[in-house]
């Protein structure tokens, strides 16, 4: 009867580097941030809640996520380029990450953001 | 019984891409916790991972789809000026406008971190695949990516039914 391997024993990809992991976790931490930005600061001027009125019948909310969500790709896109062979220390990555996470969640919470009004 | 045009996107909006991210969810969750190498062989974790990339990816997907639909289809129908729409029929009583002032403003804002969440954690899936096997603390680091990616869809889909309960895009 044949025994199988225990899968830890697989070869695995641990060795490569984390830079792709931080590129990854840093765009979606400044997608968040900047969707929270931009979502905080119409609150406080309409100069630029009329700016990011991209398409009249989705308002404001139109030009909020398409700009967060090219700064998520395009963050991505350049970070990937710049980090891919590089090893940033996961501990520094996670806190940035998470802090950049923290300050999108606030900025997008309405009693904060109505705050600003 | 049938379903206007608004009806039937709400409910591929809100019912059914949202079920299959849930359902996405799910099975990733799982996949995920018991990618353990105590409970997997070295068949088991080839098989395994293949599931877990298709079913992170479709997730992603979906979160996507999921936040599209809303924004761009059925997002104008609630806001719009008329006094029938839902914006309005909610603004126009004390005691359902918070549902809007609250509900919606934050529903509509959160959502769109969820498919990003999703992303990253589908594309650290496929990027490590068999180390999260042996390396519990890139593990971990999926899983809680992947619940923060659920936790920003659920507060969006649960203020979504419940506004849809007070005052439905017709």
């Amino acid at each position: 009867m044949a025994v199988e391997t225990p899968a830890a024993s697989a070869p695995t990809a641990e060795d490569r580097p984390t830079g792709l992991m931080a590129a990854s976790l840093f765009a979606a931490g400044l997608g968040a941030f900047v969707l929270g930005l931009l979502t905080t600061l119409a609150e406080a001027s309409t100069g630029i809640k009329d700016g990011l009125q991209f398409n009249d019948r989705v308002g404001p909310l139109s030009g909020k996520t398409i700009i967060a969500a090219a700064v998520f790709f395009g963050s991505w896109g350049v970070l990937s380029a710049l980090l891919q062979r590089k090893n940033p220390p996961l501990k520094a990555v996670l806190v940035v990450t998470g802090a950049l996470l923290a300050l999108g969640f606030l900025m997008t919470f309405p009693t904060f953001f109505q705050a600003f009004a | 019984m049938s379903l206007t045009n608004r009806e039937t996107w709400t409910l591929i909006h809100g019912m059914i891409i949202g079920s299959l991210f849930l359902l996405a969810f799910a099975g990733g969750l799982a996949g995920l916790y018991s990618l353990r190498p105590e409970y997997v062989t070295s068949a088991g974790i080839k098989e395994r991972l293949f599931r877990l990339k298709v079913g992170t990816t479709a997730m992603a997907g979906l979160a996507w789809l999921t936040v599209i639909t809303g924004t761009w289809i059925v997002y104008p129908w609630y806001r719009e000026t008329a006094p029938t729409s839902a914006k309005s029929i909610l603004l126009s009583n004390p005691d359902t406008k918070d549902w809007h002032e609250f509900g919606m403003e934050w529903k509509e804002h959160i959502a769109w971190i969820s498919p990003m969440l999703a992303t990253v954690a589908a594309f650290l899936v496929v990027l490590y695949g068999p180390a999260l096997v042996r390396n519990k603390t890139l593990r971990t680091l999926v899983i809680v990516i992947f619940a923060g990616a659920f936790a920003t869809a659920a507060i969006a889909g649960v203020f979504g039914a419940l506004i849809t309960k007070a005052a439905p895009v017709k």
